[in-house]
């Protein structure tokens, strides 16, 4: 806790003593923050990975506060959790899934739902200010897991051959446009479908954040470092404007990334488990 | 700078490469949420499966404006 907190405060001061007054761009650096603890070794964790802990630990703290006592009646906290996985279940398991099959992957679509929601919200709380997927190995860990849902889907719906037949020869092609049409189905499949699921949530989530720090530190450079500016630092009071409204927007964008992360889940593994798509 | 230079650009000109890239996005993620709302005056009871699909379309059309971002930054 002393080490955290040294850490912490050198920081502050770090940053406090590089403002020389001129205007500092926000830049990529943001998102590689110095080790705090197990300094040297593998499980080095920076202040992004212990704000994911505290995601993680808020989210199943909610959850176990809403759900501890279910009764046949639900008090007020369990009508707000049921409300949350109820949101899940018509949105993504039903509409998308069907009845049966969508059970079967209820927790997988629950899990990846609140999970990123949690993690994604945290670019807008105060004093955390970093969304914790904008890291790329945190969306591919979700997006590993859903890659191997879709294809546990498929093999045990369909049995190992024909899951690959149906993934990759797609009906009512003429079979010399196989030879083309199986590699691109192939990659599209088994390559682009993770990439471009965890590339989405990633950079979302970092161009928010690029963008707010933008916006916030403009205005801190107008309104305190700026040396010279007379009047211009009026234009502080559009930055800090801008700056308020990129919070709103970075937080409807951290729901509907959520939202969209696990509509694809649904749509995957749909396919997978679908006759013929 | 020397007297035959009028004017010079100092910069990235990734920046000017990002702009054209989200051209297209741009105009795609429109078309998607503008026939979407057709789609929903028409037929309002289908709202429910058009905003899914919308959802969809946006998100591979969008897909391409951030990874032009990524570029700008590697670049």
């Amino acid at each position: 806790m002393v080490h955290f907190l040294t850490a912490t405060s050198t920081a502050l001061i770090a940053s406090a003593a590089s403002d020389d007054g001129s205007f500092h761009p926000p830049g990529l650096e943001e998102f590689f923050p110095p080790g705090i603890f197990f300094l040297d070794t593998p499980f080095e964790m920076n202040r992004i990975v212990l704000v994911r802990l505290l995601a993680v630990a808020v989210l199943l703290l909610l959850f176990y506060l809403g759900l501890r006592r279910a009764r046949r009646v639900p008090g007020r906290s369990q009508a707000l959790a049921e409300m949350a996985v109820e949101f899940v279940k018509t949105n993504f398991a039903d509409d998308v899934l069907g009845e049966k099959v969508g059970r079967r992957y209820m927790p997988l679509l629950t899990g990846t739902f609140f999970g990123i929601l949690a993690m994604n919200l945290t670019g807008i709380v105060p004093l955390l200010n970093i969304a914790s997927t904008s890291i790329f190995i945190m969306p591919l860990v979700f997006a590993l897991a859903v890659y191997v849902a879709f294809i546990y889907a498929g093999i045990k719906q369909h049995g190992g051959f024909s899951f690959f037949r149906n993934q990759l020869f797609l009906p009512g092609v003429p079979w010399p446009m196989h030879i083309i049409l199986a590699p691109v189905e192939l990659i599209n499949v088994f390559l682009v479908r993770p990439l471009s699921l965890s590339l989405r949530l990633m950079l979302n989530m970092l161009v928010g954040h690029l963008l707010m720090v933008l916006c916030f530190s403009a205005t801190n450079y107008f309104f305190v470092t700026g040396e010279d500016l007379g009047v211009l630092s009026i234009f502080g009071v559009v930055t800090l404007g801008a700056g308020v409204v990129m919070t709103l927007f970075e937080f409807v964008v951290a729901i509907l990334q959520a939202y969209v992360f696990t509509l694809l889940t649904a749509v995957y593994i749909q396919q997978s488990v679908s006759e013929e798509h | 700078m020397d007297p035959v230079t009028f004017a010079q650009l100092t910069g990235n000109i990734n920046t000017i490469g990002y702009g054209l890239a989200a051209i297209g996005p741009g105009i795609g993620v429109g078309i998607v949420a503008g026939k979407t709302v057709e789609a929903m005056a028409r037929q309002p009871e289908m709202a429910g499966q058009l905003r899914v699909t919308m959802f969809l379309g946006i998100a591979f059309a969008e897909l391409l404006g951030l990874i032009g971002v990524a570029l700008f930054f590697i670049g």
